[in-house]
């Protein structure tokens, strides 16, 4: 029988959220296929995060004193092997900052390409297609892997909705990869964050946020008045901080802050998916756009297809007159 | 320090999508084209190693004829050389085989350290360089803001999610995808532009560097995305539409 493998990542121990949404592709995956649900982790057998993992008839534990910090050399090398050994059809990964780091040297090691960043897919006869998004979320394509097994795909944060987790009923396997330390190249340090935040941005109820359809820093002024009309938070999506016309503490996004205020005003902001993940929480989103196939649409409530240079200075005059 | 950063030409920003006749690319007709955005990052911090640390910046595309504006332009802004892997059929590489041409234009040059975007604008895999790294058998790291010199190789600063980094050290040679964003990007200068066009542009022709487009993932179709969520649409001129969205906002969303 085929297997899907998938591989999840942990912090302190738990499988991420967008990990156990890859387990859900991955199960829909073996159903659609006929296959079994195999799972991966970094960690020790008895750790409590693979207890939840029942989705899975197999559950293995990479356990290797190397593994404790995460090393594109020393996570492909185990992966390379826990694959070699289970020969799995599929490899699923969440789509995170560390798999997009690893994954393709662990591809290309198998002679494989990973098909990146998928949204979903379609089984029949046999076949499989994944869809994933190009030009930032403006055209989705459909690939399939033309070479034997294994194939590789990284699963969208969100594209799948994560089960609820229930008990872990296999025996975890523990996975000792052999791993030798001069073959991992790179000394990673401690991961630290940046200067404390001065904007909490996670508890604005209203917040105005301006993309790079705002086109220069002068511009920003007019975003500032419609934000003051309403009372709301100034944010950006990340080319206007890139820029540094508004300071990197006021970005949304997943190398940003992540909001969910009860209006998301969204001004010539396009919707990538890395700007969607970090406001898509929120209760009522609103997009000026003057481009009706924007991604930004997709998740809005409320949409005004339109110059932002003509339409935002009117709704900030109408929500001056309607506030008095 | 010798430097070899891989620009990709993509489209430009606002082209309308509009998927061609064969269904496997977009209508490149009245496209204007441009440097990929994180390739521009790319490009500022190898001019920045080369000004603290001395060295060349080759710039390394692969594209049709009209990529060699984009390697010019990279000339301007300071690049010391170009290499132009010279395809009209790039699409029937994956990026396993785009990589292997990468790697063959690029073998003898024997860089210290190679710089690619973290992702290109218009396919968008982020995987380019990573493959490149492995193939030329190198340590990598991706998504990095900062390069610094150090005694053992380079010490680079990584994003990571949330707000979070983390600095790696590596030995050279070795691979970094660039992050956009850390640095501001310089322009040319009249003087750079004119510099550029007697500046060396090798090209290479794909053909003769020895690799078969035996693709492993092909892109079957494309489709432009169905609406999944109904939006109302607000229209009428632009008072009419701010008028209804302030009802909308004070009688539906009740934040007004
Ligand atoms: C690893 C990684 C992490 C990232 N992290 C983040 C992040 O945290 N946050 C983030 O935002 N991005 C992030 N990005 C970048 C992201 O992919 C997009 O590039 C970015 O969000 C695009 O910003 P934008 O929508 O403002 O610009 P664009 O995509 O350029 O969109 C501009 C929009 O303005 C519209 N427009 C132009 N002129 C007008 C006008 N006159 N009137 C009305 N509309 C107009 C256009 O139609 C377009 O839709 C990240 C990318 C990567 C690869
Ligand atoms: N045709 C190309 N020519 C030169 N560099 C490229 C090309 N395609 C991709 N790259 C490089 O690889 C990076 C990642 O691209 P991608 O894997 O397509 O997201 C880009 O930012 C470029 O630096």
């Amino acid at each position: 029988m085929s297997t899907v493998l998938v591989f999840l990542e942990a912090k302190s121990g738990e499988p991420t959220r967008i990990s156990l949404e890859a387990l859900a592709a991955g199960a829909k995956l073996a159903s659609a296929t006929g296959a079994v649900l195999a799972a991966a982790m970094v960690g020790t057998a008895n750790g409590t995060g693979f207890s939840a993992l029942g989705a899975a008839s197999a559950i293995y534990a990479l356990d290797h004193p190397l593994l404790a910090h995460y090393t594109a050399d020393g996570y492909t090398a185990a992966c390379v092997q826990l694959i070699s050994r289970l020969q799995p059809e599929f490899v699923l990964f969440p789509h995170t900052y560390e798999v997009r780091d690893f994954a393709p040297r662990l591809a290309t090691r198998l002679g494989r390409v990973l098909i990146s960043d998928v949204t979903g897919f379609q089984a029949d006869a046999g076949r499989v297609t994944f869809t994933r998004q190009l030009f930032q979320g403006k055209l989705n394509g459909q690939y399939r892997a033309a070479s034997p097994a294994p194939c590789l795909i990284s699963v969208q944060a969100g594209a799948f909705r994560a089960d609820a987790p229930t008990a872990t009923s296999v025996a975890i396997e523990t996975f000792v990869p052999e791993l030798d330390a001069s073959a991992i190249r790179t000394a990673p340090s401690e991961p630290f964050r940046a200067a404390a935040q001065t904007v909490d941005l996670s508890s604005a109820p209203l917040i105005v946020s301006v993309g790079r359809g705002i086109k220069d820093e002068a511009n920003i002024a007019l975003i500032k008045d419609l934000a003051d009309a309403l009372g709301a938070e100034l944010a950006a999506s990340r080319p206007i901080c890139d820029a540094g016309w508004l300071p990197m503490e006021r970005q949304v996004g997943s190398s940003g802050q992540t909001v969910a205020p009860r209006l998301y005003l969204a001004v010539g902001i396009s919707g990538a998916i890395q700007h969607l993940v970090g406001m898509k929480g929120s209760q009522c989103v609103v997009a000026i756009n003057k481009d009706e196939n924007a991604p930004i649409f997709e998740i809005a409530d409320y949409g005004i297809v339109g110059d932002l240079f003509e339409v935002v200075p009117a709704l900030t005059a109408a929500v001056r007159k309607a506030k008095g | 320090m010798k430097i070899i950063v891989a620009i990709k030409q993509v489209p430009e920003r606002d082209v309308r999508i509009r998927i061609d006749g064969a269904g496997r690319w977009i209508a490149l007709d009245d496209v204007e084209f441009r440097m990929n955005e994180s390739d521009a990052y790319a490009l500022e911090e190898a001019l920045l190693l080369r000004e603290a640390h001395g060295g060349e910046v080759i710039v390394l595309s692969a594209g049709p004829e009209r990529v060699g504006q984009t390697i010019r332009e990279a000339l301007a802004k300071g690049a010391d050389r170009g290499i132009h892997i010279v395809s009209d059929t790039l699409a029937d590489y994956d990026a396993l085989g785009l990589a292997r041409l990468m790697a063959a234009a690029i073998r003898n040059e024997a860089a210290d350290l190679i710089l690619t975007g973290l992702q290109s604008d218009d396919l968008g895999l982020g995987q380019t360089g990573v493959i490149l790294a492995e193939l030329m058998g190198i340590p990598h790291s991706s998504l990095i803001l900062k390069i610094e010199k150090a005694d053992t190789g380079l010490k680079v600063l990584r994003e990571l999610e949330d707000g979070w980094f983390q600095h790696i050290e590596m030995p050279t040679p070795a691979l970094l995808t660039i992050q956009s964003g850390n640095t501001k990007l310089r322009y040319a200068t009249l003087m750079g532009i004119k510099k550029a066009k007697t500046k060396e542009l090798r090209a290479v022709p794909a053909d003769s560097l020895g690799v078969a487009p035996t693709p492993v993932v092909l892109l079957d179709s494309l489709a432009l995305p169905s609406r999944q969520k109904t939006t109302q649409i607000l229209s009428g001129t632009p008072a009419e539409a701010a008028a209804a969205l302030v009802e909308k906002l004070q009688q539906e969303v009740r934040v007004l």
